[in-house]
């Protein structure tokens, strides 16, 4: 008797539970692996703030946010890179106007290991090292070790972004290693003494060592004055202009508390925070 | 009435698998044909270059195949004699009470998820391989392999003890009655009788082996050139399609491209399957 008893207070309390769980607001992002610390670390604050709202935030990539968008399943895909062409015609297709708003800015950083004596890098070298040319660290007075070329699949919009500004179009050899987020690219290029690899800013660790290029340290300051080359604008898109619950949360990213905390996350604020 | 009614309830369940099984080759074929048309069957198969968003882009998954073919057969190679120890051990020599402890032991390895064997293999297991055999980088085929043989050994074992267990024990009585040692009677009489089960389960770890691919994925370095050793990074089918058809456009020829390596590998598998069955009716 009293177990049943039990039974029901303990379903009552789940029903009530889930009632609550309806009348709360919820938003869902996906996308850009890129953006993703920074899409959870706003919603952290946000939740905080309201405690009403629920927001889940998930990776995949910023093709698959941008699908996510498209299929109507997510309320803002983060993505790294603009729109392509023909995701933009499948939107207008389906009916979906996807308008960009820029949260933030995002260097790309070259990294090698630690111990690798090579400090600086140009983007001739890079270029080089990425499509075939040079393939052994001795060439850029280094040790005589082959170089381990590590870039991203091609659902990365880092690679896209890569792609265009370092290696002007051409494709990575066919030997380079492809790894499926920045994570994977980081913890790898510091578990490998030859590798060299690129990400965000963002995930940038004692672990690994940036690489100057062109003579330029990969720092936000050198990023906000356009001084570091490999730059990239990160952006949320909303379906029309971003309206309610999105409107809110992407304003408080844009506000100074969230310019500073994409600060804090190692991003470039798209405005120098108060 | 009531029996009828059950029977046609069952009827109904057995038939669904068949539905399952037409419905997934029709929609596989359906997508996939698109992409065979555009770029050719046998361009498609022995092109050497897998650049799909590029301008042109270009769509051979020969690296693809043998990728696959190379992380497969490595980890069958590892797996299958592992497996089979352990499967005789356990069936013919094992005190009852190591055996309680072991079988579940190794049916637990089954139950991890393959994204921590992945996580394992990208952390621990490449950077150790790195450094103990001195190669550029831990993310290879090699490592896929090691991973991917300790993920079969649970499905191989556990069905080819199995297979031993049902030898009739009248057999090994009669092998021992001859003057046979233990050993003899266990390569020559009980192995031989239990061959079937043990190449279907060598059959079972070749498909959970080649279809694998969150471990692969995070593990095996993705990088779709032509394997020349074992300790160079490989880009399987399986990791291409789950890495790749997130950014796809609906009806690109990416997706088609995608969804033609799933027929591909579904041949491949299906090709394995029949020839082992073919071989077996042959020899018992």
């Amino acid at each position: 008797m009293l177990h049943i008893r039990t039974y029901l207070t303990a379903i009552s309390l789940f029903v009530g539970a889930s009632l609550l769980a309806v009348e709360e607001k919820t938003l869902t992002l996906a996308g850009s692996t890129t953006v993703l610390p920074i899409a959870q670390r706003v919603a952290e604050e946000f939740m905080e703030l309201h405690p009403d709202v629920n927001i889940s935030v998930r990776g995949g990539g910023s093709g698959v946010g941008i699908a996510a968008l498209i299929d109507g399943v997510v309320d803002i895909a983060n993505a790294s890179r603009p729109m392509k062409d023909e995701e933009l015609k499948l939107a207008r297709e389906r009916g979906v106007n996807p308008v960009p708003t820029i949260i933030a800015n995002d260097g790309i950083a070259i990294i090698v290991h630690p111990e690798n004596p090579i400090d600086e890098i140009s983007l001739d070298q890079l270029k080089a090292i990425y499509t075939g040319g040079i393939s052994r660290w001795s060439e850029l007075g280094g040790t005589n070790r082959p170089i381990v070329v590590i870039s991203r699949d091609v659902a990365s919009g880092t690679f896209e972004v890569f792609k265009k500004l370092v290696l002007e179009g051409e494709n990575v050899r066919p030997d380079a290693i492809r790894l499926a987020s920045n994570k994977a690219v980081a913890v790898t290029v510091a578990k490998t003494p030859d590798a060299i690899g690129y990400v965000g800013l963002g995930f940038l660790s004692p672990e690994v060592k940036p690489l100057k290029v062109d003579g330029v340290s990969p720092t936000p300051e050198n990023v906000i004055s356009g001084k570091y080359k490999i730059v990239r604008p990160l952006y949320m898109y909303t379906n029309g202009e971003p309206k309610g619950l999105a409107k809110e949360f992407i304003q408080f990213i844009l506000s100074d508390e969230g310019q500073n905390l994409i600060k804090e996350l190692g991003f470039v604020p798209v405005r120098l925070p108060k | 009435m009531k029996e009828r009614l059950i029977k046609y309830l069952l009827l109904i369940a057995a038939s669904l698998s068949i539905v399952f099984i037409f419905g997934i080759c029709f929609m596989l074929f359906n997508e996939g044909l698109p992409i065979f048309r555009h770029v050719g069957v046998i361009k498609f198969i022995i092109g050497k270059y897998w650049y799909p968003t590029s301008e042109p882009p270009e769509f051979g998954i020969l690296p693809l195949i043998l990728g696959s073919i190379c992380v497969t057969v490595v980890a069958l190679l590892l797996a299958v004699p592992i497996s089979i120890g352990t499967a005789i051990y356990i069936a013919e020599l094992a005190p009852p009470g190591i055996k309680e402890l072991l079988k579940p032991i190794i049916e637990l390895l089954a139950a991890i998820p393959s994204v921590i064997y992945g996580f394992f293999g990208m952390v621990f297991l490449a950077p150790l391989i790195q450094r103990v055999f001195d190669i550029p980088v831990g993310l290879n085929c090699f490592t896929a392999s090691l991973m991917l043989s300790i993920m079969a050994i649970p499905t191989i074992a556990t069905i080819a003890e199995d297979a031993i267990t049902a030898v009739p024990h009248e057999l090994r009585m009669a092998s021992y009655a001859l003057g046979a040692l233990k050993w003899d009677t266990i390569r020559s009489i009980v192995l031989p009788a239990a061959a079937r089960g043990i190449v279907a389960a060598v059959i079972l770890g070749f498909g959970r082996i080649i279809g694998e691919t969150m471990t692969v994925l995070m593990v095996a370095g993705g990088a779709p050139v032509i394997p020349r050793s074992i300790f160079q990074p490989v880009r399987t089918m399986t990791a291409t399609i789950a890495a790749e058809m997130g950014e796809t456009t609906f009806g690109s020829l990416h997706y088609h491209a995608l969804f033609g390596i799933g027929v591909v590998l579904f041949v491949i598998t299906l090709a394995a399957n029949l020839v082992v069955d073919w071989w077996v009716h042959r020899h018992s």
